[in-house]
């Protein structure tokens, strides 16, 4: 990440006897008391764990026995196994809604606020789905698109579209999940462009409006370029949190009906909680690691291509 | 500005988002002051024909079994409660102690000079990379070996002391604190610890208020965790407990009412955030989720 060039120059001449002798100041000891809790924190929760989850997915660990190393058997299994390729395939599809409508609504909605208000209570409001646990969410919801009681389907029914089972049918549940959490994080969304907008100079739309440029045109030409950078930082955070749904499914499908909400953060903790294949489970989060962080890899060389002339 | 059919239009259309984010709200708050016994006959109606508080008397176990069961529970014991108490207390703990240690170590990487600096922030910071269920699994374990599953210790200890992103934004807000108020700190003759608790802290009020928030909030929506490691009674959060209590349900249907007021109980705390603090949030989003 970044070096800050101020820490790299050389330290101002010292008054203080500490120094004597010495140029540049050197807070060993005391740095390490500093650093104490959190380098201790950091090894047993992150860089522990994170060994031994690359050791579990080479042995066949089921929480209850001493882990066996089985060599690559679990990747071998892992390629063979077609639950794991459709859980894969419906985070994809997941991912590919939730994140699709998510940034062009929210794109849509800071850009109208970047326009019309700059109500704090407006951006209050809309951050409040955001804050809400996503297990409340998911209830919620599932109470709204209730079959037989819910008040969209009363709704529907009012406008004559007829009863539809949403989160019970095989192919509603994922769109339905999808859209739950596009508005859950709409709002949250919307508030970081919107804070990507405000460093557009101003001056370009008064320019802009004196040459007799619409709103559409200004955002085509000047709020879309200009905000890349900040929109594609947005996009690659939100696509790995995507990634990672799990307690709205939990929730309101468990994975149901027949697999089609089985997404890949549920089948690792079915492998693991359900199944107790431990290693197995750490096989597959493996397999996530890679992806997510080739996702980050693609997404930031996407980002350095297309600079803004701002930044 | 001058009021065109354009801008009419967008005004209608942001309005129409504000209402799309709100009324699902409303809808719960109407369906948990709804008697569960109108649940079939009065679901489409703005406003309830019996409005009530019995829905949030009986999840707070403040009724007897008997009343509780006339009222639509299951008669299973229920205690929202203690789970909300449960839940405040994770969030604070967590909050509290995360931002504190955390602050140590991001002054530490901006400030202080020592051999590996770079590289030891360097590795805390590529753990921001590994997905959370990747060390969730063996985490598990040794809370399991440690004996410590329902316990508070085994539920907040993989977060109590830090996350990288914590040090990585105080960090960044350290090294821009000009360097002259620690100068003269130094020359009166303070150690570095002076330095960092009585000059720096002080000064760095809004940025540690913010981690602090963000981190509590993190922790009131945390499920997967609590779930693993604290369903038994006594460290039973919020979350847990409202996918327990939707399991519970005694019919084919489940107690929507009661449902809906325990998710009342969850919405109310940061709701208050919001109230109270809801400016320095909003405008905290600027910098914790680009700068």
């Amino acid at each position: 990440m970044t070096t800050s060039p101020p820490l790299a120059a050389p330290a101002p001449p010292r008054v203080t006897p500490v120094v004597t002798g010495k140029r540049r100041r050197d807070d060993r000891q005391v740095a390490w008391l500093f650093l104490l809790p959190v380098l201790i924190g950091f090894a047993v929760f992150y860089l522990y764990p994170t060994v031994r989850g690359a050791w579990y997915s080479l042995t066949d660990y089921s929480l209850l026995n001493t882990p066996r190393f089985v060599g690559s058997d679990n990747y071998a299994d892992l390629i063979k196994d077609p639950k794991f390729w459709d859980s894969m395939k419906v985070t994809a599809y997941y991912v590919v809604i939730n994140i699709g409508s998510q940034t062009l609504i929210a794109l849509g909605l800071a850009a109208l606020m970047h326009r019309l208000t700059r109500s704090v209570v407006l951006r209050a409001t809309l951050l409040l789905p955001w804050l809400v646990p996503n297990v409340t969410v998911g209830l919620l919801w599932m109470w709204l698109l209730d079959a037989n009681l819910g008040f969209v389907n009363h709704l529907l029914n009012g406008l004559g579209l007829g009863t539809q089972g949403f989160l019970a049918s095989p192919t509603g549940a994922l769109p339905s999940i999808a859209l739950i959490n596009t508005w859950a994080y709409t709002g949250y969304t919307a508030l970081l462009l919107y804070a990507g907008m405000l460093q557009i100079p101003q001056h370009l739309y008064e320019s802009a409006a004196l040459d007799g440029a619409g709103e559409l045109r200004m955002f085509r030409k000047i709020t879309l370029p200009l905000l890349r950078p900040v929109l594609a930082l947005v996009l690659v955070v939100s696509l790995i949190g995507s990634f990672q749904i799990f307690d709205t499914v939990a929730v309101t499908t468990a994975g149901d009906p027949a697999g089609a909400t089985r997404v890949i953060y549920f089948y690792i903790y079915q492998q693991a909680f359900t199944y107790f294949h431990m290693g197995y489970a750490s096989a597959a989060a493996m397999f996530l690691v890679l992806v997510l962080g080739l996702l980050t890899f693609v997404q930031m060389r996407l980002l350095r291509a297309s600079r803004s002339d701002l930044a | 500005m001058r009021l065109n059919p354009g801008r009419l239009f967008a005004w209608a259309v942001l309005i129409a988002f504000l209402l799309l984010t709100i009324f699902p709200f409303y809808w719960m708050v109407r369906t948990a002051i709804t008697p569960a016994g109108d649940i079939f006959t009065d679901s489409t109606s703005l406003v309830p024909h019996h409005p009530t508080m019995i829905n949030f008397w009986r999840i707070l176990g403040l009724v007897d079994a008997q009343t509780a069961r006339e009222a639509g529970g299951s008669g299973a014991k229920i205690n929202f409660l203690r789970y909300t108490l449960n839940s405040g207390i994770y969030s604070l703990v967590i909050a509290g102690v995360q931002t504190f240690c955390c602050a140590m170590a991001g002054y530490a990487f901006a400030r202080l000079r020592f051999p590996g600096r770079d590289f030891v922030f360097a590795v805390l910071i590529a753990a921001l990379m590994v997905p959370p269920i990747f060390t969730l699994l063996p985490n598990f374990t040794l809370v399991k070996n440690l004996g410590l599953i329902d316990t508070f210790a085994g539920m907040v200890a993989p977060s109590l002391l830090m996350t990288p992103f914590a040090v990585f934004f105080l960090r960044q807000f350290f090294l821009s604190v000009p360097r002259e108020v620690e100068e003269a700190a130094v020359i009166d003759g303070a150690g570095r610890w002076g330095i960092f608790w009585r000059v720096v802290m002080p000064m760095s009020r809004g940025p540690l208020i913010t981690i602090a928030l963000t981190t509590s909030v993190w922790a009131w929506k945390d499920f997967l965790w609590p779930l693993l490691v604290g369903r038994g009674e006594q460290t039973r959060v919020l979350t847990v407990a409202l996918g327990v209590f939707l399991q519970q349900s005694p019919n084919t249907q489940p107690d929507w009412t009661g449902l809906m007021a325990a998710s009342v109980l969850s919405v109310l705390p940061v709701l208050a955030l919001l109230v109270f603090l809801g400016k320095r949030l909003v405008q905290s989003l600027n910098f914790t989720g680009i700068k």
